[in-house]
Formats: C-alpha cells, structure tokens, sequence
C-alpha cells in the first residue's frame, strides 16, 4: 500500500492544571451545534470532565472510535495515590458507559479536532480552556494509506449494531419511498 | 423557543408531594429579567406579608439566571430565596459552583418549594423524571456526606447536589446551603430548607440551552476572555493585592493575609490586633495554608482558582473558598491555621454561614468571660461533656452545640441579635455587629465612610461583600496613582465620574465622611447596586463583575451579552429600568414586612468616628435619589414609573406608603 504522509492532531492533556471549570465541555458543545453556536448541552460534548472532587480527579478526556462491544476485561489505576474508576482513561464510546453518546439518539460522539473551512487554529477546547491544561499540537507523519470510516457510516454502523441491518435496511427503504411520492 | 432561559420551572409541593412542570410567561423576561428578578416577583405575588420563616407557606426558591448554563463566562450562580428566620425579610443567599447549570439542562430555571414534607426527603431532578426520595438514612449526616451519599446511591456521579448538614436540619438560623466548594450561607437557607424537611436537592440534566444568536455570544465572550487574560496577567497596582485580581477574592491563592489579621477584628469583632502578623506567622501561618491545599479549583465555566480541595493532615477532605479560612481562627483567637482548616472542616459538614456562625460562637465566648453566661450554661449534657477551658476546644464544643441545639446552642443557634435578647441581663450590649439581626463582617474602623454607610445602611442583601464592588475602597494617596487609575477605566457609566476620583483625597476637605458628597455618593452606590442587581438576574459571579475592581462585565457589555443570549432588545437604559423594578419590588416586600428608615442603620461602634447630621442627610439624600420618600419607601411616582402600580396600590391599602 502507498505511503501518505498524513498530519497527526495531538491534544496535550495536562490534568494537574486543571481546575475543573468544564467550560471546553460548553464550548465544545456550542461548536458543534447546528447552526454553529445556537445550542449548549454539555451531554453532547466530545470531550468530558471526569470528575471526583474529593479524590482530587480531575480529569480532561476526548471522545475516540465507537466500538460495539465492551471489553473482555476492564482496568482500574492507580496513580499518585489516586483510585481512577474502571476505563477512566478509555476514549471509545461503547455501551459500558453513557458519555460520548448524543443524549436523545445514543448515537456516538468523536472529537473531530473542530474541523473547520477554512481549519481553525486549534480546536475549540484548546482555545478557551485558560489555564493551559489543553495544548495543541500538529506533526507530520508517512502512514499507509487507508480508507477512513466517514461519518454516515460511522453513525450507520452503530444504528446497525443498535437495531439490526434488516431494520436500517427497512427504513431506508421506506424513507426513499416516501422521497419518491 | 425560549433563549437563554429554558422557561420552565419545577413547582413541588412537599405535604402533598405533587411535582408539576409549569411552563413561565415569557413576558417575565421582558418585565423581571430572571434569576433574582423574577423569584422577587414570585414570593410578592404568592407569600403573604404575615408569613414567618417556619410557616408552610414561606416559599423556598433555588433559582438560575439567564446567562448559567451558557458560555458567558463565570455565570455559576444559583440564587436562593425564602423569608429569613434571622432578618424575618426576603433573603438571596447565593452559591456558585455546578448546580444551576445543571438545573437548566435539566430543563428548568427554577426550583420552587412550597410547604413542608411530612418526613425526610431529598429531591432528584434527572430531566423529566423528578423524585422525592426518602432521606432518612441521610438525617445527621454532614453536608458533604451527603452530596457523596446521594451521588453514591443514585450512581450519578454527576449530579449536583445542593444539601444541608445538621445545623439546618436543627433549624440553625445560620445555617448554610452547601454545594461542593460553593454555598449559600447568609440569613439562614438552610434552615428554611430543614424546617421543610428537605435533606437536599440533587439534579442532572442532557438537555440543550439555545442562545438567540450564537455567533454574536461567541464574539462578545472572546473579547471578555482576551481581558480575563489580560487581568490575570496585569494586577491593578496601588491597591491591596486582594482587590487588585479578578474573581471572588482570591484567598486560597494569596498567602499573605497581613491585612485581614491586622485589619480585620478578632473575637465577637472585638479587637483588633496591629503587628499580628510579625516575622514568625508570616513563615508559619502561609506554610499552613499550603499544607492544607491540594489544589485550587473554580466554578462552572470560570478560569479563575477561588476554591480549593482541602486535604489537611488527618481531616476528612472538604472543600472551601474565601474568607472562611480565617474566620474560625480570628473569631476564637486562635493563632494558627492548624485550627482554621480543622473548624472549617467541621463548620462545612455541620452546613454553617462561616461569617456569622464564629461571630455567634465568639459573642458566647464574651458572655462568659462577663459572667453573664455561667459555667451551668457549659456544663456536660445528657450527650455531650463539658465545656474544655482552652480557646479551641470551647470554640469547638459551642459549635457543636450550636449545630444540635443542645443547651445553651439551642438559644445561640438563633444568632447574635435574637440571643441577646433571649438571653438578656445585658447580652444585648455585646450584640454590637448586626444590622437588621443580621451579623456583619467583623470590621470597625475610625472615620465614617459615606460610601459603606448607605451601603450598610440601605441594600437588601445586608452583607457588604455583595454591595460593595466597583467603586475603589479608598482613596488613593497621589494624584498620580489617581491618574493611573483613571486613565484605562471603560467600566464606568460615565467617564465624567473620573473626577470625583481624581479629586478624592484620603483626609482633608475632599476625604470622607465630607466627600465624596451625598449627591456622588447616590449615584456611585445606586451605580453599584444596580450592577449586583444585573449580575443576580443573570447569575454571574459578581466576582467577575460588581464585586471587584475594573471587571470583565459592565453596563456597556451587558445589553449586547443579554441580548444575544436571549433575543431581548434591550439597551443600557432599559436593562438598568429592568433592575430597578425588581430592586424596587424588593424594597417594597420587605417595607410589607415592617422594615423602614429605622432599620437601616450600620452598628453604633461601626466607626469611631460619627456625624449624625451628615448621615441623617446621606440617607435623605440618597432616598430621594431612589425615589423613595423618608421612611424608605418607593413613592407612588417611582413606583409608576417601573410600571408598579400595583404594588403602589398594595403599600398603600396597607397604610405603608403614606406621604408618597
């Protein structure tokens, strides 16, 4: 397969910094209500506070991939003295958990770096977080070249393995009978 | 659609258990703003003027405003409201933190509370599913406790919980209303929030907030954010350095605490100690502090680091913010910090206002030591042991009586005012820090400021740290500070009000209590009264704004911020009319409720210095400027004005308003 050269987004976390105000999780939703700026709904952002407050957790983390099925196992860590709940770290949206799915439909949320045309500086998160907990990076790499899932298919893929492929066949039907009338 | 608002409250009633989603007027908005505006209007509407604080009908109201739940920064503030058992007058105790966010996404502006629950319950607010639950199991338990039980049983370890501790379950009259490391503290919340048996209020919402014109919000937020940024890098030189930031006052931040020791008063705001802070404290007493903070922290959506996570050595966990660090300690003369983090610890859980409970405990402490309290009032009880004789441990064995009403807590627990006369053979004289019953903060000092004494007097908030704000503290000793001051200040309504700064001198002619004059001193105090008024409808932080120097939000940024949240066309002019009908409906329930001219007066030995006339004629003038009549009522004409009539009306039949 050819190689690409491909730019890899990075979002640096620094949890130490962080003081909790969850305002990337506003702006994040703000960006990415249509139309743009019109809607605030935390539930809906692709990046998430985990917090427990007493445990001094604080913690910044992004949605990823979707996957359907939970893990074989589950992990706990421990890390200066402090207990993280099982998959704290984990990015997936997947069913052993509610966040990183849309509140009204479960479909799932994936951070897309606030892609933007023309592209934003940084993404949203980033920009309004003040207290340097969230830096941005950008570098280049030569990565095989692959066919990235896109969107309608990530949100088909997840209505399939939620309904069934004979349902979404159905409706789709349906929908396009009803264009046709 | 509504914008900014959701436009829908939670009405529940507690005796019968009925929970309805009650769909608002979208003309409130136009007429009462929201937050505080619009729960003013409530409790005149619906709470007759004879209602006690511990009657069914007292109302209890946990409120949002227009702009939580968005991305105006800092916008974090749930407003309480209820008749308050200290003042007997419609309280508005307010807490940052999470919980009003939440309250909007959970679909509601405000949570209103009529009558009482037969037994102990807590609320659960999860979108459309809303539960009274049992909280039994809950009773006794600390207010923190609470909020991580709750959370605990419901497996939501997001929701916000706003509970109460022992001291409001036993109807302490200043008994807070704790959320995280935010509270509602003054005039006694929790104890409204007891007497109805509510242990707390725990909500969670995934529902969106609309903002009428998003792009526009955005814009102003990013210009608000480039001057957030910029304040933080550039502290206001020639002022203490507590007033030189932005944000609540930064105490778990700054270290040096020279000026709230030395200046401040200690005990029952008895004594004050010069050259407190010597060599010795000054390495001890930050290294303290230190040891204590695990890490700062913040309210929903706010940059700045007002709070913190406590972690001090073997003391439970707890969070905290402001002068609460030093109010426990100063009030017990005790002199460290060892003793401030643990009574704190315990004032938290116990859900105590840390500004009038140590007054309380102290003013017990003084009664002793005059022999007007006995060593019978200190006594072992049934449950409890005696009285230790050392400062700490009698400080904390008052403050656990307090909280249960056991001996002579039960009388304390009433606070300063009503003690004193409960308890009498002259503890009246040792109430010498109220005002309107109410404990102030622990300040005397020696020339009348004109200023601060309408502030005192006059504002129904009755806490001056939420009056006072956007005008400096003093004045500056040179005309070039001055000058520096001036020169970047577009906060200010009018920049012709420049000069009253420039020509204020610290003594003399041109220095208080003669200037500024009475007729400045109206408009630069209704000025700042009227920007707490915006901040409560909206519940921003006033310490983003009408609390501190030269803030990120003004008059000129917040008709177009409001506006573009919630489509309401409104300009200067017509957002400071909004205010003022509230601020004027406010005035006019708690006139209803007996309060005048007589009641608006800052503590005898508030200043050392006094000039009766020269106050007589402040509060004369500036009750013309308000467009109230001598006693301190809203005339008929102002009231008509803010399209009040009927309140006019209402004042009138009561034979309130007589010359007006």
């Amino acid at each position: 397969m050819a190689k690409i050269k491909k730019i890899v987004k990075t979002i640096k976390v620094d949890a130490d910094k962080c003081n909790g105000c969850r305002g990337c999780e506003i702006v994040c939703s703000a960006f990415h209500s249509t139309p743009r700026y019109s809607g605030i709904n935390p539930a809906r952002s692709r990046i998430q506070i985990i917090r427990h407050p007493l445990k001094d957790i604080w913690l910044p983390v992004f949605a990823g991939e979707y996957t359907p099925a939970e893990c074989m196992g589950r992990e706990t860590y421990i890390i200066d003295g402090k207990e993280y709940d099982e998959c704290t770290f984990c990015r997936a949206t997947c069913p052993s958990r509610d966040i990183f799915k849309e509140p009204d439909s479960g479909l799932p949320l994936k951070c897309d770096m606030c892609e933007d045309d023309p592209p934003r500086e940084k993404p949203m998160c980033v920009e309004w977080c003040l207290n340097e907990v969230l830096t941005y990076e950008e570098r280049e790499e030569e990565v095989e070249e692959s066919q990235e899932a896109q969107d309608v298919e990530i949100g088909l893929k997840a209505m399939m393995d939620k309904y069934g492929p004979d349902k979404i066949a159905d409706a789709l039907a349906r929908m396009a009978q009803k264009g046709q009338q | 659609m509504r914008y900014g608002e959701v436009g829908y409250n939670l009405e529940i009633d507690l005796a019968t258990g009925n929970i309805e989603r009650v769909e608002t007027d979208p003309k409130i908005l136009e007429t009462h703003l929201g937050g505080l505006g619009t729960s003013v209007k409530l409790h005149w509407d619906r709470v007759p003027a004879n209602v006690g604080p511990f009657d069914d009908e007292n109302m209890l109201i946990f409120s949002s405003g227009v702009l939580n739940a968005t991305p105006a920064f800092s916008a974090n503030r749930t407003v309480v409201t209820f008749m308050s058992p200290e003042s007997g007058l419609l309280a508005y105790p307010m807490m940052g933190g999470f919980w009003s966010a939440e309250l909007k996404y959970a679909g509601y502006d405000k949570v209103i509370l009529n009558n009482k629950s037969p037994k102990w319950v807590y609320i659960w607010i999860n979108n459309d599913k809303v539960e009274l639950r049992d909280a039994s199991h809950l009773v006794g338990k600390g207010a923190l406790e609470t909020q991580d039980a709750i959370r605990r049983e419901l497996n939501q370890p997001n929701a916000q919980v706003a509970a109460i501790g022992p001291a409001g379950e036993h109807r302490c009259f200043t008994a807070s209303i704790e959320q995280g490391r935010s509270s509602a503290s003054r005039l006694g919340g929790g104890a409204v929030m007891g007497d109805k048996k509510v242990k707390a209020v725990a909500v969670r919402g995934s529902k969106d907030i609309n903002l009428f014109d998003g792009e526009a919000f955005m814009k102003e937020m990013k210009e608000m954010m480039a001057y957030i940024n910029f304040r933080n890098t550039n502290p206001i030189p020639d002022v203490m350095t507590i007033l030189s930031g932005i944000g609540s006052p930064q105490e778990m931040v700054h270290t040096d605490e020279s000026w709230h020791t030395e200046n401040f008063m200690w005990g029952n705001a008895r004594t004050r100690r010069r050259g407190f802070w010597d060599e010795k404290v000054a390495v001890e007493w930050p290294r303290g502090q230190l040891e204590g903070i695990k890490r700062l922290i913040s309210c929903m959506n706010c940059p700045q680091h007002c709070g913190a996570l406590i972690s001090y050595r073997d003391t439970p966990r707890y969070m905290a913010k402001c002068f609460g660090k030093l109010t426990y300690a100063m009030a017990a003369y005790v002199d460290n910090m060892d003793f401030a983090w643990r009574a704190l610890q315990r004032a938290t859980e116990y859900g105590f206002d840390s500004f009038s409970t140590p007054q309380i405990l102290a003013f017990a402490v003084e009664l002793y030591e005059a022999g007007i309290l006995t060593d019978k009032d200190f006594a072992a009880g049934p449950n409890y042991p005696a009285c230790p004789s050392d400062n700490e441990g009698r400080f904390l064995w008052l403050m656990d009586r307090v909280a249960h009403r056991e001996g002579i807590g039960d009388v304390l627990a009433d606070g300063v005012y009503q003690a004193a006369r409960r308890i009498g053979n002259g503890a009246e004289a040792f109430d010498h820090n109220t005002i309107k019953k109410h404990e102030q903060l622990p300040l005397k000092l020696g020339t009348l400021d004109p200023l601060y004494y309408l502030m005192y007097a006059t504002n129904e908030k009755i806490s001056i740290t939420q009056i006072e704000g956007n005008w400096p503290q003093g004045a500056f000793p040179t005309m070039e500070q001055r000058e520096k001051f001036v020169e970047d200040w577009p906060q200010l309504p009018d920049p012709s009000w420049k000069q009253w700064l420039l020509e204020w001198e610290p003594r003399g002619e041109k220095g208080i209590p003669f200037f500024p004059t009475a007729d400045i001193c109206s408009v630069i105090v209704d000025w700042m009264e009227m920007l707490h008024n915006i901040d409560d409808a909206c519940c921003v932080c006033a310490g983003m704004s009408s609390f501190c120097l030269k803030p990120p939000y003004h008059i000129h940024n917040y008709p177009k911020i409001i506006r573009a949240a919630t489509g309401l066309d409104v300009d200067e002019a017509g957002l400071k009319k909004i205010v003022n009908r509230s601020r004027n409906l406010h005035r006019a329930l708690n006139n209803r409720r007996g309060m005048s001219r007589k009641d608006e007066k800052p503590p005898a030995d508030h200043w050392k210095r006094r000039w009766p006339e020269l106050e007589e004629n402040l509060l004369s003038t500036y009750y013309k400027f308000k467009g109230w009549n001598d006693d301190g009522i809203p005339t008929r004409e102002r009231l008509h004005e803010l399209d009040l009539d009927y309140v006019a009306d209402d004042l009138e039949q009561r034979g309130i308003l007589k010359n007006g």
